[in-house]
């Protein structure tokens, strides 16, 4: 396969996992406003958001002071944005329409009708669209292209990169929404173990569409080690970490048996190395490292793996 | 007024070939057709056949129109057709052997040296090299209109890298799936068989240093032009890589591309990107879209580029004139296909003639393409045929001009119903150990009342084109 190919299945499978995650920062910080708050107001929530995202200095400058429909604006609509759904869409698309000869027609058809109507969403006047619908049109969208990229394609090595790029975006979104709590809750260390502690954890849960999941894995209350557990190390929770990580080395170790052993598997050797060292801890451990330290941690390692898979594959040996 | 062939009708009769799809629309229930038309766009739109326009801005996701009434060619027209253009085919790659080689047809004072040598696309980094099978030109898109019923003209020949063949075939697809009907009983000769033929038609004009089976890929100059569409489209029904610039490297004699396994040696392109950004060190070099160092690969025969280098210098409006005396010369045949009658300004008694009357004639650019840069003397103001005669005065050696020819016409849905409209047609003629083309063509149908330009970038649409079986 073309290195240039395998590159934009790649990063298709990453802008695809962005936008979700830009939608689901949206649902939180939208969320997160609608609690009884403290007296400085939502600004602090909203900016905790965009500093978990690493747009914070972006924002700043363009936009200036911090409001929910400058917010949503920027986090949805702003192409200057690079992590915006519909920056994240669009580039999407174009790594799609590249890879036109990789993909199925169900495959290219769910993509190609997300961004048309995007383009048309985006001509609606910003008042008559509100944020539960933008959010919902992101996960809507994704989710029918990620069932006809399972349902159709074949589980060849452009498969498994589309599927690596959703797994390292996926463990690094997850990682950043954990330290969006970090970032809210840091200011107001007396808050811990309150009833606005409990709230928080719950909107994150819910903002990834884990909430009745974390009830069937852990029964009744919501605490702050046992939600930290269900998305950093539970093997059971679709988007923890762990689970993520797992399925990147799963696809990695089938890039290497399909490639054999002339072809270098760098990115493989460390992603296993990162899993085994996760699975090396229990949240008490993570806990007393740190929450932030740890994801700090853990979003260096994702981003060393990128590299690898980088070097590995994507410059076709010249 | 000019009197149009009509394609359809003999006198008020139609004529056999149409005779079925008279019926089909006779028989048509109200509503049905802007039923099928809304589909028809629908499914151009969602398998995503676009077609950017240059310098317009605009939507770059614009749909050409497409014409569900097809245009119609029996047996024997077709067969004379096709011999007529292999004919030319022939010739053509016959003259580009000669002129890189001894250049005999000029020695024989046939064709001047000027209009060679100096010729714009005339590549002299290729001068004595000869690629595999001696074809130099492997795709040839030949424009032909029709002026009666036994009357063809050649418009012009493209050598370089003829767009429009997806085309073709998807407006076969998509006829086949709207309207099955239509197709039962076999009369209508198929076309799907192209992309098998063209990839046929490459690997068998491998390199001398290629011994397994040839790697083949199309080399296209990204997502962003305006033919990426076909370029993906090719690709894929033939099983090639679809390649950029950036992703082929030369090292040593042989040309790699870049894979996720490591470089995988390349030994036939089909490239869809003009001469002078193949090579930055040969040619523009700032051009991003090549290779460097490609020409010497192809140079000592490491890897073969379709269409060749150089191969440009055949399809020059200025050379065309002389295509009918390639072919007397080189096979001692008589042209099938007639050229239009052409005055080459450069020339003192054709210049007078055509200041004269170029309010009847049409003044081609010799080197422009796709209807720009010229002028339709009996569709135009006073004011624009004056400005015109200025841009002629200033370089007169830059214009060719010919009648405007009464190009038939051929019935075409429009908003009234059903109404004749100008049609040329572009066969794809593919050259390799064999000449061959497939029973069809692009058909492009100018959809404005009275109009004879058909270029889609100027408003033009397209046509299913059915050659029907004995």
């Amino acid at each position: 396969m073309l290195s240039r190919t395998a590159s934009n299945l790649f990063w298709m499978g990453r802008h695809l996992e962005r936008a979700e995650t830009a939608a689901r920062l949206l649902d939180v910080g939208q969320r997160i406003t609608l609690m009884p708050n403290t007296e400085t107001g939502y600004q602090n929530e909203w900016n905790s958001l965009l500093q978990a995202s690493g747009t914070s200095d972006l924002f700043a400058r363009k936009y200036g002071e911090i409001t929910q429909e400058k917010v949503e604006e920027f986090i949805f609509f702003d192409r200057d944005n690079p992590s915006s759904v519909v920056g994240c869409l669009e580039k999407a698309r174009e790594s799609g329409r590249i890879v036109r000869t990789a993909l199925t027609s169900q495959v290219w058809d769910a993509l190609n009708v997300a961004y048309q109507e995007l383009r048309h969403l985006e001509r609606k006047p910003r008042a008559a669209v509100d944020t539960a619908s933008l959010v919902d049109f992101t996960t809507g969208h994704t989710s029918t292209v990620r069932g006809a990229i399972n349902a159709t394609q074949l589980r060849n090595d452009g498969w498994h990169f589309m599927n690596l790029g959703y797994g390292l975006e996926r463990a690094d979104a997850t990682a950043r929404l954990l330290d969006v709590k970090y970032f809210v809750l840091l200011p107001r260390i007396e808050f811990v173990g309150s009833g606005l502690d409990t709230y928080q954890w719950q909107v994150i849960l819910r903002a990834l569409s884990a909430h009745r999941a974390y009830h069937w894995a852990y029964g009744g209350d919501i605490t702050a080690g046992q939600v930290a557990d269900f998305l950093i190390l539970n093997g059971e929770s679709p988007r923890a970490l762990i689970t993520s990580l797992y399925e990147t080395v799963w696809h990695l170790e089938g890039l290497a048996r399909r490639y054999g052993e002339a072809v270098p598997n760098a990115a493989r050797d460390k992603a296993r190395e990162t899993l085994a060292a996760l699975q090396d801890r229990n949240i008490e451990m993570i806990f007393d490292e740190g929450l932030h330290e740890f994801l700090s941690w853990f979003i260096g390692e994702l981003s060393e793996i990128s590299n690898l898979v980088h070097q590995d594959y994507l410059q076709g040996g010249a | 007024m000019m009197s149009y062939y009509n394609e359809m009708f003999e006198g008020d009769k139609v004529r056999d070939p149409y005779a079925r799809l008279r019926d089909w629309v006779e028989t048509m229930p109200d509503d049905f057709r802007q039923m099928k038309q809304a589909e028809a766009e629908a499914l151009f739109r969602r398998i995503g056949i676009t077609f950017a326009v240059y310098g317009e801005g605009g939507d770059p996701d614009r749909l050409i129109p497409f014409d569900m009434m097809p245009r119609v060619f029996e047996q024997a027209e077709w067969r004379r057709l096709e011999r007529g253009i292999k004919q030319r085919a022939r010739a053509l790659n016959a003259f580009l052997r000669d002129v890189y080689g001894r250049g005999e047809i000029i020695r024989a004072g046939r064709i001047p040296a000027r209009l060679v040598y100096q010729n714009e696309a005339y590549e002299k980094a290729v001068v004595g090299v000869v690629p595999p099978r001696g074809v130099y030109s492997h795709i040839i898109g030949i424009d032909l209109v029709r002026t009666a019923k036994d009357e063809f003209y050649v418009l012009e020949d493209n050598c370089r890298t003829p767009s429009g063949v997806s085309y073709m075939l998807e407006n076969r697809e998509i006829m086949m799936r709207m309207f099955p009907q239509l197709f039962r009983g076999n009369k209508i000769e198929p076309v799907d068989q192209y992309p098998e033929l063209l990839r046929r038609t490459l690997e068998s004009v491998a390199p001398a240093k290629c011994s397994e089976r040839p790697t083949c890929v199309i080399l296209t100059p990204g997502h962003f032009n305006s033919a990426y569409y076909e370029h993906s489209f090719l690709a894929n029904l033939m099983g090639v890589e679809l390649v950029e610039g950036q992703d082929l490297f030369v090292d040593g004699e042989f040309c790699y591309m870049r894979t996720t396994t490591g470089p995988k040696r390349v030994d036939v392109i089909y490239r869809r990107i003009d001469d002078p950004y193949l090579d930055p060190l040969c040619f523009r070099p700032d051009s991003m879209l090549g290779i460097p160092g490609l020409m010497d690969v192809y140079r000592s025969g490491g890897v073969s580029i379709c269409s060749a280098p150089g191969a440009g210098v055949a399809d020059d409006k200025a050379i065309y004139t002389f295509v009918p005396e390639m072919v007397r010369f080189y096979l001692g045949e008589e042209p099938i296909l007639n050229n239009v009658q052409t005055w080459t300004l450069w020339k003192d008694d054709d210049y007078r003639y055509v200041m004269e009357n170029l309010g009847d004639l049409v003044v081609k650019e010799v080197h422009g393409s796709g209807g720009y840069g010229m002028l339709v003397g009996p569709k135009s103001t006073k004011e624009e045929i004056e400005a015109f005669r200025a841009k002629i005065q200033a370089n007169p050696s830059n214009y060719i001009a010919q009648p405007t020819l009464s190009l038939s016409t051929c019935p075409t849905f429009v908003d009234e119903g059903i109404a004749p409209r100008h049609v040329d047609l572009r066969p794809y003629c593919l050259c390799g150990d064999r000449i061959e083309l497939v029973p069809g063509g692009l058909t492009r149908v100018a959809l404005r009342e009275g109009s004879l330009v058909v270029n889609s970038s100027q408003g033009g649409g397209v046509k299913d084109t059915w050659v029907l079986s004995e």
